[in-house]
């Protein structure tokens, strides 16, 4: 029963957005199930508070492997909820200036402004600049000249990054750029042909395959054909 | 031209610009409600292969044999994403697999909903298998909806648990690498599955298996075998066959105009048909 009210409203609301596109009066209707959406979001974000403190708690009762990071979680979770919840430090607004809630919990100046500039902004930098390392890593394995495909997308990458730079520019500067069937063998222009021209063809096919795969799973959902997301006839038969 | 011919009052609740947009979408719906309508007449469908669908079982059963958890990581987007749904829908498959050879899988999500919509289909899935006790809740878990403090901790659960088999399907973006190549370094058998074009190369590069685009979207009917939902794939074959076709006939007209020079005769049909893809005149 409860599954078919899912799928009832999963279907509605997918028909609702589709309409909203083509019926102007219905334009807004997307963005009042979008608000539901995020609605429902929040209800089940006390679900996700509840889930991260049980199972931070487990680990540490259990002294399980990495327990002191949980520990270190919970401690941060529970700080900025209270920072948060109780506007520390935030200065009033312009509105209220009598009143120390009137200011909006992220107000510059407060704990949780503070905790999010000082404490979040870097670690969350430090994260992805690791990124420059993880690619050289997955370049480094998917490089490797082991057959004609890998060679050459080894002399292709080898292309595009030395088209890239100034001593891509370089190495090739003696080739005349003004004569047209031999200025596309200048590294720069080369790079410039293999992105504009086969990465993106390449990628415009990927795109058109996806949007069709989209189209189609939206068309499952929306006539209730496919409930798998909601558990029903979860695996199938055919794996 | 539509709208000029319409009535002044139709104006103002249909979005006559919009008609190119409804054509293209009449004909996705009646491709796949028709490709649905043929396969329920009985008529045999061939399937291509995905390895990367396949080789769920050979990775469930690696973990199970080095007693290793699984991880199923369902990207970072919440439940009205596409991708997250489809990457669920595969999470089912996972867990059944899972539950038939007694693996423990674990699932870390980024969004609440998707936690709770994880645990659902993953208890599905053990009921399915016949083994409902060895279903664990705990194992389904939140952890938080930022990006980078996520990857943080699945990456951290990761290099603790070490384990043997690691399947990231569903929406991501700058984490997709870091996992991966976290996974890897742990030296876990990985599958992976997004329709992020931006994504896919990292994947491709540290993953085992990795579906691409549309390939993500088909494992639901694929797993399912059923006629009415690989009738859908037909579908999304028959409008691919139209899109080639219009593509390299609009592609033929730009030329032969191209070369006709902008007084050309087929300049008019060439621009109207650029402004109906949204292209512009």
């Amino acid at each position: 029963m409860s599954r078919s009210i899912a799928v009832l409203v999963a279907g509605v609301a997918a028909v609702v957005m589709v309409l909203s596109k083509f019926i102007v009066p219905m334009e807004s209707a997307e963005t009042t199930v979008a608000e539901w959406f995020n609605a429902a979001a929040a209800i089940a974000f006390v679900l996700g508070g509840a889930s991260l403190l049980k199972m931070n708690l487990l680990t540490i009762s259990a002294r399980g492997p990495g327990w002191g990071y949980a520990a270190v979680t919970l401690v941060a979770f529970l700080a900025t909820l209270g920072v948060g919840l109780f506007k520390v430090g935030v200065p009033p607004s312009a509105a209220f200036p009598d009143h120390r809630m009137g200011g909006t919990p992220d107000a510059e100046g407060g704990a949780l402004w503070w905790i999010y500039e000082y404490l979040m902004s870097p670690i969350t930098g430090t994260l992805f600049a690791m990124l420059a390392f993880y690619v050289a890593s997955a370049a480094f394995r998917a490089f490797r000249a082991k057959n004609a495909a890998a060679i050459f997308l080894l002399v292709t990458a080898f292309v595009v990054l030395l088209g890239r730079t100034y001593a891509g520019v370089f190495v090739t500067s003696w080739i005349p750029d003004d004569v047209p069937w031999v200025s596309w063998l200048r590294l720069e222009n080369l790079s410039a042909v293999i992105m504009s021209v086969f990465t993106t063809a390449g990628t415009r096919a990927m795109i058109i395959g996806i949007a069709i795969g989209v189209a189609a799973t939206g068309i499952k959902i929306m006539i209730g054909l496919d409930r798998s997301y909601l558990g029903a006839g979860a695996g199938g038969g055919n794996g | 031209m539509l709208a000029d011919a319409a009535d002044p009052a139709q104006k103002a609740w249909f979005a006559a610009d919009k008609v190119p947009l409804l054509v293209a979408l009449a004909v996705v719906v009646a491709a796949v409600l028709g490709s649905i309508a043929l396969a329920r007449t009985g008529r045999p469908i061939r399937i291509r292969r995905l390895a990367g669908l396949d080789a769920v079982e050979e990775a469930v059963g690696r973990a199970t044999e080095m007693g290793r958890p699984i991880l199923f990581v369902p990207g970072i987007q919440d439940m009205d994403n596409i991708m997250t749904v489809a990457g669920v829908t595969i999470l089912g498959h996972v867990a059944k697999v899972a539950a038939e050879y007694d693996a423990e899988i674990e699932v870390p999500t980024s969004r609440s909903i998707v936690m709770t919509a994880a645990r659902d289909t993953v208890q599905a899935a053990y009921l399915a298998a016949g083994r409902p006790d060895s279903y664990n809740p705990d194992r389904i878990y939140y952890v938080t909806d930022d990006q980078f403090a996520y990857v943080a901790a699945t990456s951290g659960m990761m290099a603790r648990k070490k384990p043997a088999a690691c399947f990231y399907f569903g929406c991501f973006f700058a984490e997709s690498l870091i996992l991966a190549e976290n996974g890897n370094a742990v030296g876990a058998i990985q599958v992976a599955g997004t329709a992020e074009t931006a994504q896919l190369p990292f994947f491709v590069a540290a993953c085992d298996y990795t579906l691409i685009g549309e390939e993500f979207f088909a494992a639901s009917a694929y797993l399912s075998g059923e006629p009415d939902q690989v009738g859908t794939l037909l579908g999304q074959d028959v409008v691919k066959a139209i899109v080639w076709f219009v593509g390299l006939a609009a592609a033929a007209l730009g030329t032969v105009a191209a070369l006709q020079g902008p007084d050309g005769a087929l300049q008019p049909f060439v621009s109207a048909m650029r402004a109906a893809m949204g292209g512009g005149a």
